[in-house]
């Protein structure tokens, strides 16, 4: 089986464009008709044979677009006659326990939750490998725009439990400084210079270059699509200008019910004409809360919707650690390929988890079907089989492993529990560059209430007490 | 899932300190509303028949406010069949429980799934909406109706005007949609934009404050008006508020507000879910200051809004607070305090007040401080009387 991503090069191959930043054309000076030309010239088809017999292309007569693979469900290669995936035992169990982290975090998490200890979270079960398998193919540099269950994108690029504990109780440490929901988490890290990275621009430009960085999710679906197809022309646009450092794409993350959006359809045209150099990663885990895909859509998934934009585009299967990380350089290459473009994967995967800790699942789906799911195939016990295979873990080694990173979470759950939350004024900063002259009179007027009804307020757990509005 | 031993134990511990702010134990006007004595519902069948706005010897029963919206579209599905019922997750029963049991009851072609697009969503009803049915959509949350804010600004809310001789209205369309703070909701689950929609003609803006109002004002945006309405649902009041609700159809006219306490000193109006809370801080004024009656106001529908039964109150008290979720800045206690300034100027004797939301987003850690509470409310009612 070889990985071959859906392109129209076909169409494209003569029309590349020499200024890298010129969009590509579909046409070269004249769209005159010619007389007795055998296809149409219009200037919004070409290359479209004249047909004398009418036939209506029936979606459910083409063949759905095929899935992936790489490893089956046994963890064994599904085409024994190709080479081994190109990786290190050391990397494969790096994936493999940042996958299971993110799912011993998930459980501890989710059940905390119900506690009551956390006002919300939401689990990634079955979605590890996706999240993982496809981080683990972007360099530090790429930039990340994620939905909200993509934890172990996080976890792949770095995130510690430390990172994740603070921003799900909201405290002091919080990048997001205790404003946003649970499981919104945002990353923008200073790192250490990589060697390939150096001498360039000023000093301010510098800064920006050595971050990695995930944009902080926000709730609302799909807007984070759009804005990953402007990121990643912004990058093209900069990494031109600055020829000496290595070339960076968008990782832009959603789920198939978020692609029902217009900000997807949107994004995926503006990304296909401005030659954007962004990778659409959908999750299609079969559900949006309880509604399934087939009332989601009619099509064949999320990835025939990539053609039709004149986007390069792939199926895979998302369950399969290694079909998804493979897929991902390959399309993270083309993405940077002539001049730059948009790819799109669409990875399949079952939302084994309730959609949040908001929701009850068995209201709409069979507890059987869930159960199935779980056992049948999972993208986490693949894997584990795979390394049993090649004798790289067994049960000693995931006992273990399984504890210590229990361990973890509780010991940086307890400790960011115990934090402080950030001061008051951070209620108000950040709005505007600056704290308004109007907002400056509400804090103070927030402040003499705070000191005529004390009795009223709890200020202890915020940094800095009553003073954080000064 | 398993839990582990370890892990069980570890959680069993009583955490140090919950997420959210709960009330000090020091607090003797921040507590929880308690919903079961407020008077601001009908804890009695007796005490709603004796209310004039509800049907005369209807029987009733007791609703939560999601039981109150589903009892209304039940009657709106059942009265006429030009009525329809779809959102994003209403074929189960909707992520609140509104529409719960109505696809089996209707029919999967009066009561649907729709994909994830507001902006379609919104499209698809006016559209319907034109051609003559009565389209109920949900908005899943008032924080996710901005991707349709084209199509009921530029459409919904133009089409009659547009549409000129012909006649065309979208009459009947109704966009319901759970809106305001439930203390955890953070930047994308606690917003309340009624403003927004207010600021535009054409449009209707209610928010009900309790079960039985919900459904004869629902009830009302859908057979008694040819406007589209925004119909927003605060969603704290779904489990907590209930109350006794007339079974009948029944409606409430809308544009009509509601004087809920008689009171000759000062004048409180606002809407939705902070009317509790006035209703607090009215209760520890007036037992704080002996003699003093406060008048609360209930706007029930926000645009276009009753202003004489605003000025007529505040031409009698004198003075008047307008209290709100929502961010202060151009909001609704703008439109409210201004319409009073420019009508009673002479009759006031203090600055017209506002308690709202601050100017700023609903940062998940600070809504309590952002959010007006009943001790605000107390102090601005003390302020005023003392000015």
């Amino acid at each position: 089986m070889s990985l071959k991503i859906l392109t129209r090069s076909g169409l494209r191959s003569h029309h590349l464009t020499t200024a890298r930043i010129a969009p590509a054309r579909r046409w070269s000076s004249s769209i005159s008709q010619r007389p007795g030309s055998d296809s149409v010239r219009f200037p919004g088809a070409v290359n479209s044979k004249f047909t004398t017999q009418m036939s209506f292309l029936k979606a459910s007569d083409l063949p759905a677009i095929p899935t992936y693979r790489v490893m089956d469900s046994d963890g064994e290669m599904v085409d024994k006659t190709r080479p081994a995936p190109d990786v290190t035992d050391e990397e494969v169990l790096t994936w493999y326990k940042n996958m299971l982290s993110v799912s011993v975090m998930d459980v501890v998490m989710f059940e905390a939750q119900r506690q009551g200890r956390l006002s919300f979270y939401m689990v990634s079960a079955g979605e590890e490998g996706i999240t993982v398998g496809s981080a683990a193919a972007l360099t530090q540099d790429d930039v990340v725009f994620a939905q909200y269950r993509e934890a172990g994108v996080f976890q792949q690029r770095g995130f510690t439990l430390k990172n994740f504990m603070s921003q799900l109780f909201a405290n002091c440490n919080d990048t997001g400084k205790g404003r946003n929901m649970p499981v919104h988490y945002g990353q923008n890290y200073p790192r250490m210079v990589s060697p390939s990275t150096h001498h360039y621009g000023t000093a301010n430009e510098e800064l920006e270059a050595d971050k990695t960085t995930q944009h902080t999710i926000s709730s609302p679906l799909a807007t984070q699509i759009p804005q990953a197809a402007g990121a990643a022309y912004a990058l093209k646009l900069q990494d031109l200008q600055n020829p000496n450092r290595d070339p960076r794409i968008v990782a832009c993350y959603f789920g198939e019910g978020a692609a029902s959006e217009g900000d997807f359809h949107a994004a995926l045209n503006i990304a296909a004409t401005r030659s954007c150099p962004v990778v659409f990663i959908c999750r299609n885990n079969g559900y949006a809360i309880s509604t399934p895909t087939l009332e989601q859509y009619r099509g064949d998934g999320i990835a025939s919707r990539g053609v039709g934009y004149g986007i390069d585009t792939i199926r895979v299967d998302g369950n399969d650690v290694f079909a998804v990380n493979e897929a991902m350089k390959e399309a993270r290459r083309l993405a940077l390929s002539e001049g730059g473009k948009p790819v799109l994967i669409e990875a399949m995967s079952y939302r084994v988890s309730h959609h949040s800790t908001s929701d009850d699942s068995f209201a709409y789906r069979a507890r059987v079907e869930v159960e199935d799911w779980k056992r049948r195939d999972n993208p986490i016990i693949r894997l584990r089989k795979w390394l049993e295979n090649q004798g790289l873990w067994n049960e000693e080694l995931e006992k273990t492993t399984r504890d210590e990173m229990r361990k973890a979470v509780l010991k940086e759950f307890g400790d960011a529990e115990r934090q402080q939350k950030p001061s008051l004024k951070e209620a108000f900063a950040d709005v505007y560059e600056e704290i308004t002259e109007e907002q400056r009179e509400q804090m103070a007027e927030l402040k003499r209430i705070l000191e005529t009804y004390p009795d009223e307020y709890d200020l202890r757990p915020y940094k800095d007490g009553i003073k954080g509005l000064d | 899932m398993v839990l582990s031993r370890t892990t069980t134990r570890y959680l069993a511990q009583a955490p140090r300190r919950f997420y959210s702010g709960a009330p000090t134990p020091s607090a003797k006007l921040n507590l929880p509303i308690d919903y079961k004595t407020s008077p601001i519902l009908n804890h009695t069948a007796a005490s709603l028949s004796q209310t004039s706005q509800y049907p005369a010897n209807a029987t009733s029963k007791r609703l939560n406010l999601y039981q109150a919206i589903n009892s209304a579209l039940r009657t709106a599905l059942s009265k006429s069949d030009r009525t329809i019922v779809f959102g994003e997750d209403v074929g189960f029963g909707g992520v609140f429980r509104c529409t719960m049991d109505l696809q089996s009851e209707f029919g999967g072609d009066r009561v649907f799934n729709t994909p994830l697009t507001e902006q379609g969503i919104a499209g698809f009803a006016i559209g319907a909406a034109a051609e003559g049915m009565k389209p109920i959509a949900e908005i899943q949350f008032a924080d996710y109706v901005f991707p349709a804010f084209d199509q009921i600004v530029n459409e919904a809310a133009k089409f009659r005007y547009r549409e000129g001789g012909t006649g065309i209205n979208v009459g009947g369309l109704v966009f319901r949609m759970p809106c305001g703070a439930v203390g955890h909701g953070a930047l994308y689950h606690s917003q309340s934009p009624e403003s927004l929609f207010a600021h535009i003609p054409g449009l209707r803006v209610v928010m009900p404050r309790s079960p039985a109002q919900a459904k004869g004002l629902l009830l009302s945006s859908i057979f008694e008006h040819n406007d589209p309405v925004i119909f927003m649902e605060p969603k704290i009041l779904y489990r907590a508020a209930v109350e006794y609700v007339p079974n009948e159809y029944y409606t409430i006219p809308l544009s009509k507000a509601e004087v809920l306490k008689p009171g000759k000193d000062l004048t409180i109006i606002s809407y939705g879910q902070p009317l509790y809370n006035c209703s607090s801080a009215i209760s520890a004024i007036e037992k704080t200051m002996p003699g003093v009656s406060v008048e609360l106001i209930d706007l029930r529908t926000i645009y276009p809004w009753d202003r004489q039964t605003v000025i007529d109150s505040v031409k009698k008290t004198g003075r008047a607070i307008v209290v709100h979720e929502s961010m202060i800045n151009y909001g609704v206690g703008a439109e409210v305090a201004s319409t009073i300034q420019e009508s009673a100027f002479l009759r006031l004797e203090a600055p017209v007040k506002r308690v709202a939301g601050w100017s700023t987003h609903t940062g998940l850690t600070y809504e309590q401080f952002i959010l007006p509470d009943v001790a605000r409310i107390y102090d601005a009612i003390k302020q005023s009387l003392e000015y």
